[in-house]
């Protein structure tokens, strides 16, 4: 119970950071992966072998080996991030092409009509997208990308490997100091779960709200 | 050369891959006319109709709509017209879709007023008001509430022809628009439209209703493999059944086979 008390104040500064990594990487990757998603579909053909060889590759990789990547391998190239910051960049990277696939998914579910009814009336392809796709896709595109946020606050605790404390390397420091790894991987274990859990109540209250939109 | 027709299509072709679907059609339709198009399945219809607004692009021959080329900048040059105009142009032109695509996550109102709000640049209230008068003259004052799939068939396409007419275009455009129905919801909808050919909208409609074509259009164009086989006036053409085998023939089959 001491080690517990003892280790609040360190676990949520860890928290914190496992909330701010996840938060910066799901917003950035939300518009890298919507951009591109939308180049995948509509965009020229070059643009489109790019996004699609861009997407497979960077899903084909483990998250673990993209972090790396960006770490140590970039810095002889001229680039060096903070730990802090490589990590945002790998993951962000990494979530940014699946966001693709749920664009993409998600889109292409709606029948050309609605396009196509979009241009009748004189919509240009940005109104079209904003008013006729996007409400629709809308509710395709939720359950996956949730889902998809709960994944980016679970992986983030792979930039603890870079030494950024976050909650799993708080975690981690604070068993070096008292020798209870049990009560406190538990206790990790369970704000992970609270705040994933808390996203997937969350998710299911939106797939409702957008639920009355049948084809 | 007489003057020019609102809707002036010259020597239109159109190739599907190796699938030539419209070889070289002429027609016209002048403001106020009504005109329907029949003919066999595959016999180019449905994608001369798109060329109208641009759905489809057209390879050869030209389009007009007031003297303005349709998707390209002009005839000869064939460069294509920037997104904006392109947008400007089809706004102009009313279209009603054989399967409505009405925009399920917008209500009957919403659906008509989106045009009006977004291209039309009108605001809310007055979008809102130029939305119920349509919904009203379609017969679906107290509809304008409900989403698509609350409607029933007839009930959705007559919003897609209110949400077409709305937009005050120049030329309607009318695709098969009761072939997905019920054969009990087609008349609700083929009313609406007879009675917009009597306020003197200019209409060209692609129609499996012969008899309706016949009572209600002012000229009828008969195609068969991509081109024009025969047009007139619903008695001239009538009139050539005689002598073209295959108007006979298509006439004989649908008389056969729809009634």
């Amino acid at each position: 119970m001491d080690a517990i008390i003892y280790s609040l104040p360190f676990l949520m500064n860890g928290l914190g950071i496992t909330l701010l990594v996840s938060a910066i990487v799901v917003a950035l990757s939300l518009v890298v992966g919507v951009l591109l998603g939308i180049g995948l579909i509509y965009g020229p053909w070059p643009l489109r072998w790019l996004i699609r060889l861009l997407s497979d590759c960077i899903r084909g990789i483990p998250i673990l080996v993209l972090i790396f990547v960006v770490y140590y391998g970039l810095p002889p190239l001229g680039l060096n991030l903070s730990s802090f910051w490589a990590a945002v960049l790998a993951l962000t990277v990494f979530k940014s092409a699946h966001v693709i696939e749920y664009v993409r998914g998600a889109v292409t579910s709606i029948p050309r009509g609605q396009m196509e009814a979009g241009m009748a009336i004189g919509l240009i392809f940005p109104q079209r997208l904003r008013y006729v796709i996007f409400p629709q896709a809308m509710r395709r595109f939720l359950p996956p990308w949730l889902n998809g946020v709960t994944d980016a606050v679970k992986g983030s605790a792979l930039v603890s490997l870079l030494g950024v404390v976050d909650l799993m390397q708080a975690i981690n420091q604070v068993i070096g100091r008292t020798y209870e790894p049990l009560p406190l991987y538990i206790l990790g274990a369970l704000m992970y779960f609270a705040i994933n859990y808390s996203l997937s109540t969350l998710s299911k209250v939106l797939e409702r709200r957008y639920s009355y939109i049948r084809e | 050369m007489t003057a020019t027709k609102l809707l002036q299509i010259d020597k239109l072709s159109k190739s599907f891959a190796d699938n030539q679907v419209l070889k070289s059609i002429d027609l016209n339709v002048a403001a106020g006319e009504v005109v329907s198009v029949i003919g066999p399945s595959g016999s180019g219809k449905t994608t001369l109709l798109r060329c109208v607004n641009f759905l489809e692009v057209y390879d050869g021959g030209s389009i007009q709509i007031d003297g303005r080329e349709v998707g390209y900048v002009d005839a000869t040059s064939r460069k294509r017209r920037g997104e904006v105009d392109l947008a400007g142009m089809r706004a102009e032109t009313g279209m009603v879709f054989q399967s409505f695509n009405l925009f399920p996550h917008l209500t009957a109102e919403q659906n008509v007023m989106l045009g009006l709000r977004r291209v039309r640049k009108k605001p809310a209230a007055e979008a809102r008001e130029i939305a119920r008068h349509w919904l009203s003259r379609v017969g679906l004052a107290h509809k304008t509430d409900a989403l698509p799939s609350e409607l029933s068939g007839g009930q959705q396409q007559r919003v897609g022809i209110a949400r077409a007419v709305a937009m005050d275009p120049k030329i309607l455009l009318l695709d098969e628009i009761t072939s997905a129905l019920d054969p009990e919801l087609v008349n609700e909808v083929l009313d609406v439209v007879r009675q917009l050919a009597v306020d003197g909208m200019t209409m060209l409609m692609v129609t499996h209703e012969i008899a309706f074509a016949r009572d209600a259009s002012h000229r009828i164009v008969f195609m068969a493999d991509g081109l024009v086989s025969a047009q007139g006036t619903p008695d001239a053409l009538m009139a050539e059944v005689a002598s073209n085998e295959r108007l006979r023939n298509f006439l004989s089959r649908f008389s056969a086979t729809a009634h």
